[in-house]
């Protein structure tokens, strides 16, 4: 037995669950994760005083001491978490597989809740002092995520000759998907491509729709041994493969200081996660890929191997991202950009249903699916399959 | 955080950086060198990843660059930023080493702004040099930043 097949499919995916998405809601972000967790508990038919491991992001204000406190656990014996903002969300179920798969927990939640509709933008804080990298790119103006992805995704089509159109379709495919989806903040909001072409700038060459939305909500998910799949109340969702990623030399969201800055952490995440697994790129039937922002779906595109590099901008073009009529359905809730941005955890959600065949844009016949994490940051990924 | 008398941020001078702030300081383009293997690092940091010596010194560079990227903000930034939006902000490979690569802001003339240069005049490529202006902050203190002048003006 290698050692990676120790972990391969080891776990399955027990329960999930989300509370509503909006702009504004009125609970606490303790009160929203619990509730979360809570719900994600009864859909795998598990008693929350079962949980016994809890894992999360570094940013998830919700400590687990507080988890615990609230929704009944007994002991506890392991807990993680994650860095690199919406780099970590593969990675907390990643750990909590881990944690199931080596005995150090028998019930596993990850969770994300995080009220950014609510709550002031990171990138207006100044009161602290600026570390390495920030202090070397934020004097400048070079103020917000949105412009250091910017910055990247103009060399990128340069380089490579990619365009507005490219962007657009990404947005529309996503956005489309959120139409089909009730839990969708953009549910009610088609999107053709003139709105995307006439829409503000918000750093060039990014404009409003190439931006993630600001949202309140959370979700969570229970991981447990796939021994027990036969017991639970939906079909299991086997964690197939996971891995995490941080290539040489990397400078978070300002990587442009190593040889290649268009070779971000997908690359590095992308190697081991198919080195663990029994099956590649051209056998992934449908993908939730980090959208934060547009171009992170092109430069994770050829990051993971569905495409050459430089080549991603093709992959985009006919439909082919769309659930219906492409090789690669990519975010088919709706994404970041057009569902919810919970720092990506609700595209693991999506992943989970889509391997349940219960997803409002059900990709037919899916059987396995690769959620990745922040393209950009030390990033992770997951390979879900039923 | 120090802010300029005019509300921009104001670069933090710390101790593993004070060699670049004392070359801008000097009129000149220093990046940190490994004393073991010669090897050229960018942001400044204790270790060489190359040979791991922990022996370093600053090193002149050529002030010469050329484009790498660029972004054009606009709204919503920060009060002093927003003020001068759109501006263009770039990334620089230096000559001397393009994997070195600095982010700063184009000037058309060496006494500009961040908001001079026309953002829709900028393009990737392009040749600029280091000139170096000094920034007042709000607590008195002062910084010398390189910026970046077109050669080409437009």
């Amino acid at each position: 037995m290698t050692r990676s097949s120790v972990f391969r499919d080891a776990t399955v995916i027990a329960g999930v669950a989300s509370t509503p998405f909006a702009k504004h809601l009125e609970p606490s972000e303790a009160e929203l994760a619990c509730t979360a967790i809570v719900a994600a508990c009864a859909d795998a038919g598990i008693d929350p005083s079962e949980v016994d491991a809890l894992c999360s992001y570094t940013m998830e204000e919700t400590e687990e001491v507080e988890i615990a406190r609230n929704i009944g656990c007994g002991d506890v014996t392991f807990f993680s978490q994650v860095g690199y903002g919406g780099g970590a969300g593969c990675g907390t179920v990643g750990h909590a597989a881990m944690a199931v798969a080596t005995g150090q927990a028998e019930v596993a939640v990850a969770w994300r809740s995080r009220k950014r509709g609510s709550g002031p933008r990171p990138w207006t804080n100044t009161t602290s002092p600026l570390q390495t990298p920030a202090q070397w790119t934020r004097p400048f103006g070079l103020l917000r995520p949105v412009d250091e992805i910017a910055m990247l995704t103009r060399r990128y089509m340069h380089e490579y000759g990619a365009t507005r159109d490219h962007l657009a379709n990404v947005a529309m495919a996503v956005r489309r998907h959120a139409n089909l989806n009730p839990a969708a903040i953009m549910h009610d909001r088609p999107m053709t491509r003139e709105d995307y072409m006439s829409a503000r700038w918000i750093s060039e060459p990014l404009c409003l729709y190439d931006n993630c939305l600001e949202t309140d909500g959370a979700l969570a998910c229970v991981v447990v041994a796939a021994d027990r799949a036969p017991d639970l109340p939906h079909p299991a969702v086997y964690v197939h493969a996971f891995a995490q990623g941080l290539p040489p030399e990397h400078q978070t969201m300002v990587n442009y200081f190593c040889d290649d800055p268009l070779t971000g952490p997908a690359w590095a995440c992308a190697k081991r996660l198919w080195a663990n697994a029994d099956f590649g790129p051209a056998d992934v039937d449908v993908l939730q890929i980090y959208d934060a922002f547009s171009p992170l779906v092109l430069l994770s595109l050829e990051g993971y191997g569905f495409c050459k590099r430089g080549e991603a901008a093709g992959l985009t073009e006919n439909g082919n991202l769309e659930f219906d009529r492409g090789k690669h359905p990519v975010n088919t809730s709706g994404g970041g950009l057009s569902e919810a941005y919970v720092h990506g955890f609700n595209l693991i959600v999506e992943g989970v249903r889509q391997m349940r065949g219960t997803s409002t844009a059900q990709v037919e016949g899916a059987e396995t699916c690769l959620v990745t994490s922040g393209e950009g940051v030390p990033t992770s990924a997951l390979l879900l399959r039923r | 955080m120090a802010s300029t008398t005019d509300g921009f941020m104001m670069p933090l001078v710390a101790e593993e950086a004070a060699g670049f702030w004392e070359g801008t300081a000097a009129g000149e383009l220093r990046m940190q060198a490994c004393s073991s293997c010669g090897t050229l690092r960018f942001p400044p940091r204790p270790m060489c990843p190359r040979c791991r010596s922990t022996e370093r010194h600053w090193q002149a560079v050529s002030s010469s660059a050329t484009v790498w990227s660029f972004v054009v903000p606009h709204p919503p930034l920060l009060p002093a930023y927003q003020a001068v939006s759109p501006y263009a902000v770039a990334v620089v490979a230096l000559d001397e080493d393009p994997r070195l690569r600095l982010v700063g802001n184009l000037l058309d003339t060496p006494d500009g702004g961040i908001g001079q240069v026309d953002p829709a005049s900028v393009k990737i490529g392009e040749a600029v040099d280091a000139v170096f202006v000094t920034l007042h902050g709000d607590n008195g203190s002062q910084v010398t930043v390189p910026r970046w002048l077109r050669r080409h003006a437009s």
